[in-house]
Parts: C-alpha cells; sequence; structure tokens
C-alpha cells in the first residue's frame, strides 16, 4: 500500500490542545509522521490530499452506541450503524448490550463481533452486560467476556439497585481491571418520570423526577468505589447538582471518569415543546441551567467524554403519547456538527472538543487512537467547521430516523473519514 | 367573532379576546337554555363522537347533551376496552375515525399531549376533554363563566386554588385561564401535591390554608385524584379533611362573599364538607355543571363556524 499524505489541513491535536497548519503522513494504517506548516514533505511515490485548510483530527471514539443487533435489525444494522457512523466523523464506535437478547454471553458476544467485522466500515467494539439479562441479580462471565473481546461492562440504563451485588461486581470486575460503566439514577425517584421537575414539565403534566435523583445515584456508586476501587465510567452526567461530587470522586483519586451525550449538551427542556416525542430521552431533558454548566465541565475537562448515545428507534415506538413513546435518538451522524453549535457558540475550542470525543474515550479504553502523533492509528476524520446546511433525517444513514435535530440549522460537514487509513465515507 | 382556532386543545393558545368570544356566547347559551330555546340548526347534519379513553359520566354526559341541544348526531365510544386494547395505537385509531369524516371529536385521554397528537392526524376540530394532567379547557371556561356570572367581572378577583394541584389537569387550565384574564391566584396545597415551579407561572403558593384563603373572592376547590396517585402523597384521607378540607370554619377567612367551586365529582369529607357543598348561599357546583352544557355547546358552535368556512375554502374537497 502506498503511503498516503494528508497536507495543508488544520491540525486539531487534542494532546497537545492546538490547532495549526500542517500535515501527516499514512503508512500501513497507522500515523507515521507529522509536521506543522503549509509546506512539507512531499516525496514523490505518494498519494496526496491537499486539505484546502479544512480541519483534520484523530477520528471520533463513541462510547455508548446501540446498534440493535440481535434482535430488532429493523431499526439498526451493524452496516447502517458502521456506515452512519462514517458519514459522522465516527472511527470506533463502542456498542450497548442492551440488545434482545442481551450481550451478556461470551457466545453472544462473538456472533457481534462476527456480524460487525463482516459489515461494518468502522472500527466496532463490544460492550458486555454486568450482570446476566441485565437483571441486576447476578454477575456475567467478565473473565470469558473480557477474553471474547468485551471492552466495558454495563447494564446501561438500568441501575443495579442491589447494592450487595454491585459491589461484588465492581469488585470482581477490579481484579481483571475491567471497566465498569453505570447510570447513575436513583430508580425509587425516576421511575415512570419522562421530565426534568421544574416549571416546564408542571405546565405540560409530566411525570417528571428531580436532578436530584442523578446526584443520589452518583453519591451512592462513588461510595462504592471508595469500597470497592474499581474502574468506573459514567455514562451520562447532565445535571448542575452532580458535578461537585464527581470533582470531588476525582480529586480523592477515585479511578472515575465521566460523560454526557450530545443532545443533554445542545438541547434543554423546553425543546420537548408541544410533545415532540423524538426529544424523549433517558435521562429527560434537563434545565439550560444544568447544560451549561455541563458544558463548563466538558470544557474544565471534569466531564471527560461525549458520546452521541445513539439510539434507533422505528416510527411505531415513538408515534404515541409522550408517556408511552420509546426513549433516545439517533445520533451518530449529528454527534459532530452539534458538538461544533458549542464551538460556534463559543463556549469551547476544537482542541478541547476533540479531547471529549475522541482522545479521552480512546484512553479510557486503553486504546491507542484519538492522537495525531506517530505510531498511532491512521483513524482521522476531515471535516470543514463552518459549511452550513438543513438536516433532513431521510437522509440520515441509519435505519431509524429518530434524530431530534430534523429541519435543524447546523455547521460542520464531514470531508472524509479515514480508518487505519482507508477513507470509509465514500466522500473522497 | 374573533375565536379563529381550528381546534380546543387547551387554553394555553387562546388569546384573552378569544376566551371573552366564547364566554359572551356561552353567556346566551346559558340564558337560552333556561329558557327552553333549542338551536337544532345549528350543528345539523354534522356528526360529533365522544371518545373517551378515561371513564367519564358528567363530562360525556355534558358534551353529549350539548351536542344533541345543537342538532348534532352525537355518538359515544368508550375506549377503555376496545381497540387499544387490541394492540392499535392511539394514531391508528384516528385514521380510521378520520376516514369516517366526523366533524366534532370530542377526546378524553389519560395521557398528557395524547389529544394534541390524535389532533395532527385528522381534519375534523377536535376537543379536548382531558388529557392526563395537561389541560382540560372546557372545565376551565366553565368555572370563568360561573364566576363571571356569579361576580359580575373575571378581572381583578382573588381567586384560591385548593386541594390536589400536582395530578390536576382542571387546575392548569384554570390557572392559564384566570391567569390570562388578570386575576391574583392562589394556590393551596401540601408540598407533596404542588407541582414544581409553578410559582413561575405568577401564582402565590400557599401550605397552610386558612392564611391562603384570606380575603379570597372564590374558593375553587379541587377533587384528590386517587386515581392518579401511586401511593403516599397524604398520610391520610382525615387528615387531609382536617388540613386542607373545606369546611365552615376555614372559609371564614375568605371574603363573607366567597363563592365556593368544586369540579365535580365530590369526596364528601375529603375535601369539602358537606354542609358547605350544599349552602345555597355560597356553593355554585350546580351552577358549574349548568354552565357546563352552555359552554360546550359554544365551543361547539364556534368550532363548527370555522371548520364550515375551512372547507369552503378548501373547495373542491374530493377524497
Amino acid at each position: 500500500m502506498t503511503d498516503l499524505v494528508l497536507a495543508n489541513a488544520r491540525l486539531i491535536d487534542p494532546v497537545t490542545l492546538t490547532d495549526q497548519i500542517g500535515g501527516l503522513r499514512v503508512r500501513d494504517g497507522a500515523i507515521a509522521d507529522v509536521w506543522i506548516g503549509a509546506e512539507g514533505k512531499r516525496p514523490k511515490g505518494v498519494t496526496v490530499i491537499d486539505c484546502g485548510g479544512m480541519c483534520l483530527a484523530p477520528g471520533i471514539v463513541d462510547i455508548g452506541v446501540k446498534v440493535s443487533e440481535p434482535g430488532e435489525r429493523h431499526k439498526e444494522s451493524f452496516r447502517s450503524a458502521g456506515r452512519a457512523a462514517a458519514a459522522g466523523g465516527i472511527t470506533t464506535i463502542v456498542t450497548r448490550p442492551d440488545t434482545t437478547p442481551p450481550i451478556d454471553t461470551p457466545e453472544v458476544l462473538e456472533f457481534v463481533a462476527r456480524r460487525a467485522a463482516l459489515d461494518s466500515p468502522v472500527r466496532v467494539l463490544p460492550m458486555a452486560a454486568l450482570t446476566k439479562g441485565r437483571q441486576g441479580h447476578e454477575m456475567t462471565e467478565i473473565g470469558f467476556l473480557l477474553d471474547a473481546g468485551a471492552v466495558a461492562f454495563t447494564d446501561c440504563d438500568r441501575v443495579v439497585t442491589n447494592t450487595k451485588v454491585l459491589a461484588r461486581a465492581l469488585t470482581y470486575a477490579r481484579g481483571l481491571n475491567a471497566l465498569v460503566i453505570g447510570h447513575v439514577q436513583e430508580p425509587g425517584l425516576s421511575e415512570g418520570a419522562v421530565a426534568t421537575k421544574g416549571k416546564f414539565a408542571s405546565l405540560r403534566g409530566l411525570p417528571d423526577v428531580s436532578p436530584m435523583a442523578e446526584r443520589m445515584g452518583l453519591d451512592r456508586d462513588i461510595s462504592l468505589l471508595e469500597m470497592t476501587g474499581a474502574r468506573y465510567h459514567i455514562d451520562q452526567i447532565t445535571t448542575a447538582r452532580a458535578l461537585p461530587a464527581l470533582e470531588r470522586a476525582k480529586r480523592n483519586g477515585l479511578d472515575i471518569t465521566a460523560g454526557v451525550s450530545i443532545h443533554h449538551l445542545t438541547l434543554n427542556e423546553f425543546d420537548v415543546a408541544d410533545y415532540r416525542t423524538f426529544f424523549k430521552l433517558t435521562p429527560p431533558l434537563r434545565s439550560e441551567d444544568d447544560r451549561i454548566a455541563v458544558i463548563e465541565a466538558v470544557k474544565s475537562g471534569l466531564i471527560d467524554i461525549i458520546c452521541s448515545m445513539h439510539t434507533p428507534q422505528d416510527e411505531e415506538s415513538k408515534r404515541l403519547p409522550y408517556e408511552e413513546a420509546a426513549s433516545g435518538a439517533v445520533g451518530l451522524e449529528t454527534l459532530l456538527p452539534a458538538a461544533l453549535r458549542l464551538v460556534h457558540a463559543g463556549q469551547i475550542d476544537l482542541p478541547r472538543l476533540f479531547r471529549a470525543l475522541s482522545l479521552n474515550p480512546s484512553h479510557r479504553l486503553g486504546l491507542a487512537s484519538g492522537r495525531l502523533m506517530a505510531g498511532a492509528p491512521a483513524d482521522l476524520v476531515l471535516f470543514d467547521p463552518d459549511a452550513p446546511f438543513v438536516l433532513d433525517r431521510a437522509t440520515l444513514k441509519s435505519k431509524s430516523k429518530n434524530t431530534p435535530f430534523d429541519g435543524a440549522r447546523m455547521q460542520g460537514k464531514v470531508l472524509g473519514t479515514w480508518v487505519a487509513g482507508v477513507e470509509v465515507s465514500g466522500r473522497i | 367573532m374573533t375565536f379563529r382556532a381550528q381546534h380546543l386543545l387547551g387554553i394555553e393558545p387562546l388569546h384573552p379576546t378569544e376566551i371573552t368570544a366564547l364566554l359572551d356566547l356561552s353567556d346566551r347559551y346559558a340564558e337560552e337554555n333556561r329558557r327552553g330555546v333549542r338551536h337544532k340548526d345549528v350543528l345539523a347534519g354534522l356528526t360529533q363522537i365522544n371518545m373517551f379513553f378515561e371513564n367519564s359520566t358528567r363530562t360525556q354526559a355534558s358534551f353529549e347533551l350539548a351536542g344533541k341541544r345543537l342538532g348534532a348526531d352525537v355518538m359515544n365510544m368508550s375506549m377503555g376496552q376496545t381497540s387499544l386494547k387490541k394492540g392499535e395505537t392511539l394514531i391508528d385509531t384516528a385514521l380510521t375515525l378520520n376516514a369516517m369524516h366526523p366533524d366534532l371529536l370530542v377526546v378524553r385521554h389519560p395521557n398528557s399531549g395524547a389529544v394534541d397528537l390524535l389532533a395532527q392526524k385528522v381534519n375534523c376540530a377536535v376537543l379536548n376533554a382531558g388529557d392526563g394532567r395537561h389541560e382540560h379547557p372546557t372545565q376551565a371556561l366553565l368555572d370563568a363563566l360561573t364566576i363571571r356570572r356569579a361576580k359580575g367581572r373575571l378581572h381583578r378577583l382573588s381567586i384560591a386554588i385548593c386541594g390536589d394541584i400536582a395530578h390536576s389537569r382542571v387546575a392548569r387550565s384554570n390557572i392559564t385561564l384566570l391567569g390570562k384574564m388578570e386575576n391574583r391566584i392562589r394556590l393551596i396545597a401540601p408540598p407533596t401535591l404542588m407541582p414544581a415551579g409553578i410559582a413561575e407561572f405568577g401564582c402565590e403558593v400557599f401550605d397552610d390554608m386558612e392564611k391562603g384563603l384570606e380575603g379570597v373572592d372564590v374558593v375553587m376547590m379541587l377533587r384528590l385524584q386517587k386515581e392518579r396517585m401511586d401511593g403516599g402523597f397524604i398520610p391520610s384521607e382525615r387528615e387531609y379533611f382536617h388540613r386542607y378540607g373545606l369546611d365552615a370554619n376555614k372559609l371564614k377567612f375568605a371574603k363573607p362573599d366567597a363563592i365556593v367551586m368544586h369540579p365535580g365529582p365530590m369526596n364528601r369529607g375529603v375535601e369539602i364538607d358537606g354542609v358547605i357543598a350544599d349552602d345555597i348561599n355560597r356553593s355554585v357546583i350546580q351552577t358549574q355543571v349548568e354552565m357546563g352544557v352552555a359552554v360546550r355547546m359554544a365551543a361547539m358552535d364556534l368550532l363548527a363556524r370555522n371548520l364550515r368556512e375551512r372547507r369552503v375554502d378548501n373547495r373542491p374537497v374530493l377524497v
């Protein structure tokens, strides 16, 4: 394979937090060389792509993508999810085990790995359930699942309510140095709730939950971490009230990181407006104050990771009264343009954004990607941060079209996505 | 005439002049109902379907009577045990009905927002007869009419709404309507039954009933919605009655000529003392029921006028 040179690009480097013109050379699926300056090495016998001053960043690593295989392939398959990811500049998707059946045995995990290898143009790393059937009673075969390729263990949006079960699972996971991903919520409070307590929920007459339910879940899990010392990641921190507890836990040296979905960073509870079920998410959208606080936390690095929480749902499960409609939104293709809203609003700069989109998730999973440096895999995204467009959900590559951004004006188009040095978006 | 809406889904989208227009016409119907004047021509030839996904006797009867007085062909469907149990979605039910070309659809549903959803899928006029905890516009309008007739005006009144506000669509519609008409609204409830952020709607919030009732012109009691509670909002009905039930002692704190209202059905001895409910000098509860028919006649009359106009505008309609 001949070398590939990407020259004259704005290199967004999340390690050095710099944004400057330069180029890089790709050899054998890895980055061989990186340089700064518009001029550079353009040796003969290589393919040179002039990036025309557009942004080149490490490909996005998206933790928590629901691919509905096995069970609901009509909602999303590895092929459609992979193509959507490639179109969105995502080079690694880390899949959720909340499928039907759940991914809780090495056998099911092998099926997923095989399907993914066959059909997906981007890298797929599967997560497995923490407890059997995601029931919260008995831990899964964490060791076997690790051997089969599971990169993390999570019961997704189900909280393990039995503290003893969770404590044992965390202790056992620590012995294997496995990463556990939790959903922090006090289920007693949040049961049946579809909105965040406040003026909006009262106005619309929707069952609501106090944002404190997230803090209470977080407090419990932090105590368990002090007890067990496990490696722990929180899928989504969405409220201002939870941030001080997270900050304290990090300061006390616990092995804890946190993520947030792009939807909680760019939308608030009022976007639900007249019961628009495409805005029904888990946890529910929060107040504007919470949204701003969480953006600040991403900027400061307190919240480590931004993810899409890609959750495909078909029309039937969304065209129901709000309380009964399914929860979740697709996000693979809109993750980057939505995140760029924060950049255009001056709330975060590009290197810090890619620290949360690429470097931190990659680092947390122990991967080598997410960096623009020699030796790292050539997982890259080239994008125009300013190109405007109006999103038409019919054009999404996902099989399910349940995006909250339908008809939204957005900025930022992916020009090319490379996985191990191979262009996968079909745009170059 | 200033009422131009296609549906009556809630009080929130209405302008004060639209509310006044509705009430003015309701007033006329109320008088004519008393005199026994009938208007068989107003909705003649139109089909009204009452779809109740939640049990109701009073509201359904009121809508049925209103439709019949105006000459509509009225059909009642109680949806509790039919198609939804067979797995049909609300939207499919709506599309099925729509294909039968009804003109007025009166809908009650246990989920907030469900009537809005249904209204998006049909061509006829939809009247919200109560959706979850969201809105119950005809109830708020009949309450407003009752107040206006008793007090001679519908502005600058001090109105207390007491009881289970959290679970009440009646309270939400009333807060919206009375607020739009520039009244002072006081909400009285134990904190567990007070919705969050409600003070931001411009209401005064009280958990002490006697303080809340001080000097009010209207006392609006709400039913304790036991069927909507998933347990443990109040310790017991007798403690609730002691602290929040309307009796003669608490009513003393209101103005001497304050009227007492209740949307029904009443839990006597839980939120209201039977003696107060039956006191013809204070209680306007029976008037509320009477005004209910008049308000629903007016609402359907106005929606039918708009419907006819829209159909003329959109000719030819060949489906």
